[in-house]
């Protein structure tokens, strides 16, 4: 009973924050909803029972892979604004396509039956909880059984690592470095650019930024 | 109000779809769709521990475990490289990656 709402609250929110994933106009707002959205599957997993899942899924999602993103976006200067223009142009044929995938997904889902045999024949039995939990069962098969396999993972993971690296490490004459000579070499008629401000008007930021473009 | 397998599965389609309305509806803006692409990763994940805790399996939880770990990998070069197309043509426009004309 207890389960059945709770599991009502965290599905609502889930589809509510994806919907808002795809629907808002500022990236910034999409990545705080997926990671509302990652916090709900979060309950869900435990729930499931798979607590340690749920923890990795907080630690390395919302943790790790959605502050890269929230890092990225606020990062590179962009107008969003531009970039959802025509937002609604593809809506017609994204909505038959999802209308038509939910509804396969529905039907496949709807006809499944489930054998009782499969249970028997599990390959890894789920332990009693009471006596292994899941995080003990979960180390048991990962450096157990499935050792390779997370060796193979890390190997990605290295990989993913040093790709991103080496993609976005900037080297040789684009490199930014600290040049001592043409620091000393400023002089206040260099450094310093008087400007008349407009009285009631702010003073645009774009003028600093092409200032410092210039130098 | 017993929670059955069956609602799980039918949460994690819809999340699939919304994922992949996602992608036709943000098709210039390069960041939804990798979220969008989160969202359906996410999706399978659901899948995955659904089976595992209602099939009495573990390997469902270990095999998500390996998909987070792929996922994770995704989002750091596809963001890297990202930030670099985004360095040589100031833009993330989905419609401006044309310079290889495929």
């Amino acid at each position: 009973m207890v389960a059945g709402i709770f599991f009502y609250i965290f599905a609502i929110f889930l589809i509510a924050s994806a919907i808002m994933v795809i629907s808002a106009r500022n990236p910034v707002y999409a990545v705080f909803f997926l990671i509302l959205g990652f916090f709900n599957a979060t309950g869900l997993f435990i729930l499931l029972g798979a607590e340690f899942l749920a923890m990795i899924l907080l630690m390395v999602y919302v943790g790790a892979v959605m502050v890269l993103f929230l890092f990225v976006v606020m990062m590179i200067d962009i107008d969003f604004k531009e970039l959802s223009k025509g937002f609604l142009q593809y809506a017609p044929i994204g909505t038959l396509v999802g209308v038509i995938l939910l509804a396969e997904i529905i039907m496949v889902v709807g006809g499944y039956v489930y054998d009782a045999e499969t249970v028997r024949s599990a390959a890894v039995p789920i332990p009693d909880v009471n006596t292994v939990s899941n995080l003990e069962a979960f180390g048991l098969l990962l450096y157990g059984e499935y050792v390779f396999f997370i060796e193979l993972a890390g190997l990605i993971l290295l990989v993913a690592l040093i790709g991103a690296v080496v993609l976005t490490l900037k080297t040789g004459s684009k490199a930014l470095r600290q040049d001592i000579a043409t620091q000393v070499a400023r002089t206040p008629a260099t450094a310093i650019e008087m400007v008349s401000v407009k009285s009631g008007q702010a003073f645009s930021t774009n003028d600093t930024i092409k200032m410092n473009k210039r130098d | 109000m017993q929670v059955e397998l069956g609602h799980y599965l039918v949460l994690a389609g819809a999340l699939f779809t919304i994922g992949i309305f996602g992608i036709f509806l943000n098709r210039k803006n390069v960041i939804i769709i990798l979220m969008s692409v989160e969202l359906i990763l996410l999706a399978v994940n659901i899948n995955f521990v659904a089976f595992s805790a209602y099939g009495n399996d573990m390997f469902g939880q270990i095999f998500a475990l390996f998909i987070l770990t792929v996922a994770a990998a995704e989002a750091a070069i596809g963001l890297a490289i990202l930030v670099v197309f985004f360095r040589s043509k100031g833009s993330i426009n989905v419609e401006d990656i044309n310079s290889m004309k495929g």
